[in-house]
């Protein structure tokens, strides 16, 4: 039997692979982009688990809203990618250091 | 209903209807010829809205069941931020025509984003919370990397979407789990189920990660990395809006969250919010000192300043959210004189930001000096001035709320951050001058932000223009 637990600890997972991904990677930004989409991936799994767990459907209306949001944060994501790589010629994220923080 | 529930968000619905009306009705006719009527019909706007919010009668109404809420705080911070929108617009057009950056998108962008701040400032529930704060963000992310050609604003933009998906990441896994063990979005609900005294460990989880989420918006240090970079890189009427409004909003939704879903757990956030108070007015103002870039160097101003302000939220008390309002709308009259200043600063018709360029200002231009020396004293929280009762309200906030440490932490930052600010003020008026003189560029729209901006520290002082009646009046609306 399949319990909440089971669904939240992947959620969980995923999440941490997410957060993970985003400071571990130095190759790429795009992998920078696939680890955000998994994040809000693993939001969407918990907020359907706890509505299945609650009987209840706000969760599942926060996740299309989240779902619908996520795509155009990923459109605005990539349209900044795009004009990035047409000024410095590279995606890369070690490239990313004109300015020191 | 539905008619009554719309009628309250009339403000927010004008303003989407006319910013998507003016993008098609600039795309469909003259695109960029049209850019500087559009910002100023955009100023005019928001004055309006800000004029018709705050005369509105008091009382709290809810819509959509519970979603939006409108209450004395949601118009306060409403007007605050929609008055300091309109200013950031007039200071910048002149600006941007002279640097052939003024296209149309600029001002829709920003009533886009300004749409988005009124919808969080009034959310009465998680889902409206994170749909208001994306319409928000999704808009700066836009505008920080508006100057298209330029390696340094398009790579702001990119550092300030990708650190602020993933805080938006980490505020909704927060959100959701708040949602599991509240079994409700709603801020009624969740403060239901927090109930007195100690919420449970999932609450308690989630209502962490929500907050470094929002710590993350409001640049509070350990999660202030990307400020400096983005307020560097992006075009100066932009970090001018970035350290405006933005803040306002922030900091307002941050009391709403923590006040109106978490007001029975005070003392569970309140040692949270007390550190991330303390680690931003310090490493605001030490970091502050090694910067020669002055845009780089009022990013970890708004660190300090921010600092301040979540003092006053760590107090926990309605006084508390009182200072932090209170001190906003100082900051933020502040700042638009400064960064007015700021965008003035030119050589050439080139844009200087070098802190060293400054050297012997005063000889050139002694009431643009002056000005500025008074709106730094200010900003450093010296006695005659506004920014010093700012920082009074808060510290007597944190001292009366118990936070005594706090407090003593504050009046420290504040010695060591009067240093920076008065490294400028020693350029201005006794620095040794080599090279060429900066001049001051700029229109008397320009000019005008400054002295006023001044004017209203030196003024302000008799009575605060009465914005303490207002602000009491929103922290008691909000504070159970």
């Amino acid at each position: 039997m399949i319990g909440l637990e089971h669904y939240l600890t992947v959620a969980a997972a995923l999440f941490v692979i997410g957060i993970f991904g985003l400071f571990l990677n130095r190759k790429n930004v795009i992998i920078l982009l696939m680890s955000v989409e998994i994040i809000l991936l693993s939001v969407n799994i918990n907020l359907v688990a706890f509505s299945w767990y609650h009987g209840d459907l706000v969760g599942q209306i926060f996740t299309l809203f989240v779902l619908t949001v996520a795509a155009a944060e990923a459109a605005i994501g990539l349209a900044i990618l795009v004009v990035f790589f047409r000024n410095r010629g590279t995606i890369a994220v070690e490239d990313v250091n004109m300015m020191k923080g | 209903m539905t008619a009554q529930d719309l009628a309250l968000l009339t403000p927010e619905i004008v303003l989407a209807v006319y910013s998507i009306a003016a993008l098609l009705g600039a795309v469909y006719t003259a695109k960029d010829a049209l850019a500087p009527q559009i910002t100023w019909a955009t100023a005019a706007v928001f004055v309006g809205l800000a004029a018709w919010i705050a005369t509105r009668g008091p009382g709290a109404e809810e819509a959509f069941g519970g979603l939006v809420v409108v209450d004395g705080f949601s118009r306060f911070a409403k007007a605050a931020l929609l008055l300091s929108a309109a200013a950031v617009l007039a200071i910048s057009q002149d600006y941007m025509t002279r640097r052939g950056l003024l296209r149309f998108e600029y001002p829709l962008l920003v009533a886009l984003s300004v749409v988005g701040m009124m919808v969080m400032v009034s959310a009465g529930d998680l889902m409206s919370l994170y749909l208001g704060l994306e319409l928000q963000s999704l808009a700066l992310y836009v505008l920080a990397a508006f100057r298209r050609d330029s390696a340094k604003s398009t790579e702001a933009g990119l550092k300030y979407f990708i650190l602020g998906a993933l805080s938006s990441g980490l505020l909704l896994y927060g959100a959701s789990l708040v949602y599991g063990y509240a079994g409700t979005t709603l801020f009624t609900g969740i403060f239901a189920a927090a109930g007195d005294g100690r919420a449970e460990i999932g609450l308690l989880i989630g209502l962490v990660l929500v907050a470094s989420g929002l710590a993350f918006k409001v640049s509070a240090v350990p999660f202030h990395m990307w400020t400096p970079d983005v307020y560097e890189g992006a075009p100066t009427p932009v970090t001018a809006f970035l350290s405006t409004a933005p803040k306002i909003a922030a900091m307002a939704l941050f009391a709403r969250v923590l006040h109106d879903a978490f007001g029975g757990v005070v003392a569970d956030w309140q040692q949270v919010v007390a550190v991330l108070a303390l680690l931003s007015m310090f490493v605001g103002s030490i970091a502050a000192i090694g910067q020669t870039n002055i845009k780089r160097l009022m990013a970890y101003s708004s660190i300090a300043h921010m600092g301040y302000a979540l003092m006053g939220l760590a107090a926990g008390t309605a006084f508390g959210v009182q200072a932090m309002l209170v001190y906003l709308a100082i900051y933020v009259a502040m700042s638009v004189g400064t960064f007015a200043f700021i965008l003035s600063m030119e050589r050439g018709g080139a844009p200087v930001v070098e802190i060293g360029a400054l050297r012997m200002y005063a000889r050139h231009q002694p009431g643009r000096a002056m000005a500025m020396l008074v709106l730094l004293f200010s900003l450093a929280g010296v006695p005659p001035f506004l920014g010093f009762f700012a920082k009074l309200y808060v510290l007597r906030a944190a001292y009366e709320g118990g936070l005594i440490w706090l407090a003593v932490g504050g009046v420290l930052a504040s010695v060591i951050g009067a240093y920076y600010y008065l490294r400028i003020v020693y350029f201005m008026y006794f620095g040794e001058e080599r090279g060429e003189p900066v001049e001051a560029g700029g229109g008397v729209v320009l000019w005008g932000a400054l002295m006023a901006s001044a004017a209203v520290m030196l003024v302000g002082i008799v009575n605060l223009f009465g914005i303490e009646g207002a602000a009491a009046a929103a922290a008691t609306a909000l504070v159970r």
